[in-house]
């Protein structure tokens, strides 16, 4: 209530993934505007990158769920949007850096389906345990830009669509007993292009953290909204990207980097430090075998 | 003892996609109750048919791997001391995994 997250009439599509965290959102959200009256428009909005053995499943969760709480569905896939399966990037650019690449499309993609439904805003499921791996991912790779931006409970109020994490100081062990209490149908597979993710680490930390002090998971997210940047520090600035319009700092968006160096056979076109297109250190500081990932959170890990 | 146990959240996979398991479990020589942290070496040895790491970590489960008995977080009940009745049910739900 505090946060003033939604106002009565407002159209919102919900991120599923037919994952836990994106199925309670959904019925809860769908519940409360019944028993409430909230008189919001609720809608599913689904992104299908082409992975097969994973999404295929996981999307079928979700249009049981269309049926299950009465919420219209519409799923966005990479194919139609970009004319790429995550499966065929894969494969033209190995096991590295993939979250990369899905991470970037899958907001945008979301933005896109956000638009085609003429939505107000998108609510993601993304829970406190995300957020405070989010928060140690900025911290241990120095990018402030997005460290002041990541814990904002809503995100891009001056871009395309407006984002919201209803979920933010949920814990994901309140979720899982909650859709397990409930008897919520939902999917939980690893997306199998994940296991070297950046993110991995963050995560294990954060699970060994809150075994011993469960509190730190909220702590960590506190710490982060109260971090102050000396207003001396240079901060890129929004624009949009000259090629598609997308809201971007660069000169073009990071998906359109990304896909010139698919459609011209250079897979490392944005990734690491690169001379390319944007001579961009700030933006893209993913060495080694590190890369930032969501593990297949159905958006991006990181907020404009 | 007669148990049930459950697993899942993605953990039935380490069990051959069986989620359910009405199982006899012993008590170890010597004890007179079975505590959970026997129930889970009994689990390891006997159950989990792949990838051992993605159950147990040490002694206890892997971080991330919610343990309900009877419907109540082990966290409530003492965790590894918990102590096993007859016909408890015992789930265990992994949380790794994308939402």
């Amino acid at each position: 209530m505090e946060n003033q997250l939604f106002k009565p009439g407002e159209r919102i599509a919900i991120g599923a993934s037919g994952g836990k965290d994106s199925t309670v959102l959904a019925y809860v959200l769908s519940e409360l505007n019944r028993r409430h009256n909230y008189g919001l428009d609720l809608f599913l909005l689904s992104v299908d990158e082409g992975i097969t053995g994973y999404r295929d499943d996981s999307l079928e969760t979700v249009k049981r769920n269309e049926l299950q709480y009465g919420l219209p569905l519409k799923i966005v896939s990479y194919k139609d949007l970009y004319g790429w399966t995550m499966d065929e990037i894969v494969k033209m650019i190995g096991l590295k850096n993939n979250c990369t690449f899905c991470g970037v499309f899958r907001r945008q993609a979301l933005d896109r389906g956000a638009a085609l439904l003429k939505v107000d805003k998108v609510a993601t499921g993304h829970n406190a345990d995300d957020i405070a791996e989010t928060v140690l991912l900025n911290i241990l790779r120095g990018d402030i830009a997005r460290l002041s931006r990541c814990t904002s409970i809503t995100t891009g109020e001056d871009g395309p669509i407006p984002r919201c994490k209803p979920f933010k100081y949920t814990y994901e062990k309140e979720i899982v007993m909650y859709a397990y209490f409930k008897k919520l149908d939902y999917f939980s597979t690893e997306c199998i292009y994940s296991p070297n993710a950046y993110r991995g680490f963050a995560r294990e930390f954060i699970k060994d953290l809150e075994r011993i002090r469960p509190r730190a998971i909220l702590d960590i997210i506190k710490s982060g909204e109260n971090f102050r940047i000396s207003t001396s520090t240079k901060m890129p600035e929004q624009g949009t990207c000259e090629r598609c319009g997308y809201i971007s700092s660069q000169k073009w968006c990071k998906a359109c980097v990304l896909l010139e160096g698919l459609n011209r056979g250079l897979p490392k076109l944005g990734i690491g430090r690169s001379r390319g297109l944007n001579s961009d250190v700030k933006k893209d500081i993913k060495q080694g075998g590190g890369t930032e990932s969501i593990e297949s959170k159905q958006c991006g890990s990181l907020d404009f | 003892m007669q148990l049930t146990l459950e697993f899942g959240g993605g953990l039935e996979l380490l069990c051959e996609s069986v989620k359910v398991h009405n199982v006899n479990v012993d008590l170890p020589k010597g004890a007179e109750k079975l505590t959970m942290r026997d129930l889970l070496s009994w689990v390891r040895t006997n159950l989990i048919k792949e990838r051992p790491e993605m159950f147990m970590k040490g002694e206890s489960v892997r971080p991330g791997v919610l343990v309900l008995v009877n419907d109540c977080d082990w966290e409530l009940s003492g965790q590894l001391d918990t102590t096993l009745e007859e016909k408890d049910v015992v789930v265990f739900i992994s949380t790794l995994h994308g939402g």
